[in-house]
């Protein structure tokens, strides 16, 4: 239930409302492994400690990766730490994105806005081990062009490592000449076979709840549908119980729970 | 030893004026004594240093909404049922640093907090208190992790059970299968025997620790009069355990009908005041607060007492996940007898009915699931074939 110190190595601004911490353990060990989709509390000092999952690459774990959004109290305060600051770290917690188990599929990922950065580990496993999986399919959607993350990985996984990658965005500004509209409506277009895929999706509730409804239309099974949930977390360990979904916890049952366990109650009202 | 080969093979006899020996007793082996006494009108658990600091000749009465603390008439010291703390305030502290951080430059230190785990002796924990008590034990030591805070107090706690002999309108231990009568989880269980003119405890002993204790005092071998005075008390109390809540089937019953319009009902009358939360004994939810100093150089963080009846319970950036009371009442009910038998394997509920007593608009769970139960739309739901 202690935090460990990290420090920051570099802090790297994603986009106007985004930024990338990279930390390093204070004594100097080795980065801990973790699984993609996991997630650190993160503690700023004397502000308060938030849920943020793993954004580097679980492969290759040199530092470690949390992808940010400035939203509140904390995120802000996060986002003003400097170079050497000190951060503090628990973790890794919970479930994690069936990647190795899904070897020999075609693997379907949606992500809208932050969602991204807990999806991007197994997109990095992903082109990693590119040989072992069928066609990968991204689907991505944001409010507008300005808020596309990891536009550099992206083209990068489009033409090296054969990525299928469709973005969308809710509305179009400047020069913006792709896919306008809700993430959504790329799901019946895109090149998968629904019987033998395996999705992951992040992104608000209501996108999650429409992509699952939209995948499942298409015949993708309900346990091979996975969804990385939110709630307020305050222990991440099973303890504070703010992050219950009926039985669930999500902090230590979840995040990444797949359809079919979560289908009685996902998308139900305020449960 | 002659005494503690007594002791094993059947019940003790304690004679009232010896409770001060068991006292002692526990003194002398490190523990501090809590039990019941009387403050604010209630009964509440505090530290007991003497038997007369227990709440000799009182009586408690019980209805929904209601508590009242009155003259028995009589001189019994556990002659009250059930107050409105539970002994998970020394388990699991209501406020509790966990950590504190001091700055210097850029960078900062945690320390651990120095774990405190007094040696206690509770005394006169009844049947659904034991209850209780294992519940904790499986939400904090038998899962994935292990609350540290949790454990080492629970290492350190010796337990005397009394049992029961009377119970209030409000008790449903039975129909949780609770009680009233103490059957494990115990060091020592006492049995008061005050009635004809005589002022006793039967003694029954749970384990070592427990046989320790009473090979420390005065007792005698209980005979077959005292062992039917005993079971006398126990009937009475069972006798006196009304109030009933059909488990049968209830997790299915409650989470097939999670859009039943009674939560609405019932949320019209509930004033999220989180009283049921803060009195039940097994409820564990807590916040964390961080807090720092003036000067900015020094910061503290501290566990607390939580409640799902909170609207920032479910706060996520971007809204509340449950912001209607209808979902909070539905989130704690179906938590406490549902979705905590997928969790820990077991009820939330031990039927103590404090929940009861404590909501100051009387809504009663037994009543509640009762009413659903009545009114079951989760065959209908699922004949409607819900997508
Ligand atoms: C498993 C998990 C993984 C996450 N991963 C990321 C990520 O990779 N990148 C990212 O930008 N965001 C992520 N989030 C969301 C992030 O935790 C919130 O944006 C953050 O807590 C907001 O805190 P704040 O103090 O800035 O906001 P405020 O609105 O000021 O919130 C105050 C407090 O409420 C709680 N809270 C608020 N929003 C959330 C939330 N969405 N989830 C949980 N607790 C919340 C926190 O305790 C927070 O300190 C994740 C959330 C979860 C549960
Ligand atoms: S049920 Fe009663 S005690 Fe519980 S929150 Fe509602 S009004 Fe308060
Ligand atoms: S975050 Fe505390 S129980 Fe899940």
């Amino acid at each position: 239930m202690i935090p460990q110190l990290y420090s920051v190595r570099q802090i790297k601004q994603e986009t106007h409302d985004t930024f990338t911490l990279e930390l390093d353990p204070k004594d100097g060990t080795k980065t801990p492994s973790f699984e993609a989709g996991q997630f650190n509390m993160l503690y700023v000092f004397g502000v308060g400690e938030v849920p943020i999952s793993i954004s580097s690459d679980p492969t290759a774990p040199k530092y470690l990766m949390h992808t940010t959004r400035e939203v509140g109290i904390v995120t802000k305060a996060m986002r003003k730490l400097k170079r050497g600051d000190m951060i503090g770290v628990r973790g890794p917690y919970g479930t994690h994105w069936p990647i190795e188990e899904s070897a020999g599929s075609d693997i379907v990922i949606v992500a809208g806005g932050i969602g991204l950065a807990p999806l991007k580990p197994a997109l990095c496993h992903l082109v990693a081990r590119r040989e072992n999986y069928g066609r990968v399919v991204l689907l991505y959607g944001t409010r507008s062009p300005n808020d596309i993350l990891f536009q550099k990985e992206l083209k990068q996984w489009r033409a090296d490592f054969d990525l299928e990658v469709y973005v969308t965005v809710d509305r179009a500004i400047g020069s913006w000449r792709g896919n306008v509209g809700v993430v959504t409506t790329l799901i019946p277009k895109a090149p998968f076979d629904p019987l033998s895929s395996v999705a992951l999706i992040c992104g608000p509730e209501v996108m999650m709840r429409y992509t699952v409804q939209e995948l499942v239309r298409r015949g993708v099974n309900h346990g091979k549908i996975h969804i990385s949930m939110e709630r307020n977390m305050k222990c991440g360990i099973g303890f504070c119980g703010h992050c219950q979904m009926e039985a669930s916890f999500v902090c230590k049952d979840g995040p990444v729970f797949t359809y079919g366990a979560l289908e009685n109650i996902f998308g139900k009202r305020e449960v | 030893m002659a005494t503690s080969a007594k002791a094993a093979s059947g019940p003790a006899l304690i004679a009232r004026e010896n409770l001060q020996a068991v006292l002692d007793a526990l003194t002398a082996k490190g523990y501090q004594p809590i039990g019941p006494s009387v403050r604010d009108g209630a009964i509440v658990y505090d530290e007991i240093n003497s038997a007369d600091d227990l709440p000799a000749g009182w009586t408690d009465e019980m209805s929904g909404g209601t508590y009242r603390l009155k003259r028995s008439g009589g001189s019994a010291l556990f002659g009250y049922v059930i107050g409105p703390q539970s002994w998970k305030k020394y388990l699991h502290p209501p406020v509790i640093r966990l950590w504190k951080s001091h700055r210097t430059d850029c960078t900062f230190t945690i320390s651990k907090n120095a774990e405190e785990s007094p040696k206690l002796a509770f005394i006169g924990v009844r049947a659904c208190e034991l209850a209780a008590i294992s519940v904790l034990d499986h939400v904090f030591l038998h899962g994935k992790f292990v609350d540290p805070i949790y454990r080492a107090r629970r290492e350190n706690i010796l337990i005397i059970a009394v049992n029961c002999g009377q119970a209030a309108t409000t008790c449903f231990c039975k129909s949780m299968k609770t009680g009233p009568r103490c059957v494990k989880g115990y060091d020592l269980a006492l049995t008061e025997l005050a009635e004809d003119g005589r002022h006793d405890f039967l003694a029954e002993t749970g384990t070592p620790r427990g046989a320790d204790i009473l090979a420390a005092i005065p007792h005698k071998h209980a005979t077959e009069t005292d062992r039917e005075s005993a079971a006398r008390a126990w009937a009475n109390a069972d006798a006196q355990v009304t109030r009933t809540l059909d488990t049968t089937n209830i997790k299915e019953l409650l989470l097939g009908n999670l859009e039943h319009p009674r939560w609405d009902q019932t949320a019209g009358r509930c004033l999220t005041c989180a009283n049921c939360t803060m009195v039940c004994p097994t409820c564990f939810c807590t916040n964390i607060e961080d807090v720092t100093d003036l000067g900015g150089k020094n910061a503290e963080r501290w566990r607390k007492w939580d409640s799902c009846f909170t609207l920032d319970f479910s706060y996520i950036f971007g809204g509340h996940v449950r912001q209607s009371a209808m979902s909070r009442y539905r989130q704690w009910m179906t938590h406490k007898l549902a979705s905590w038998i997928d969790q820990f394997d077991c009820s939330g509920c031990v039927g103590c009915g404090r929940c009861i007593t404590w909501c100051p608009v009387g809504i009663d769970i037994t009543e509640e699931a009762r009413a659903i139960r009545e009114t079951d739309r989760s065959q209908k739901e699922n004949a409607d074939g819900n997508p």
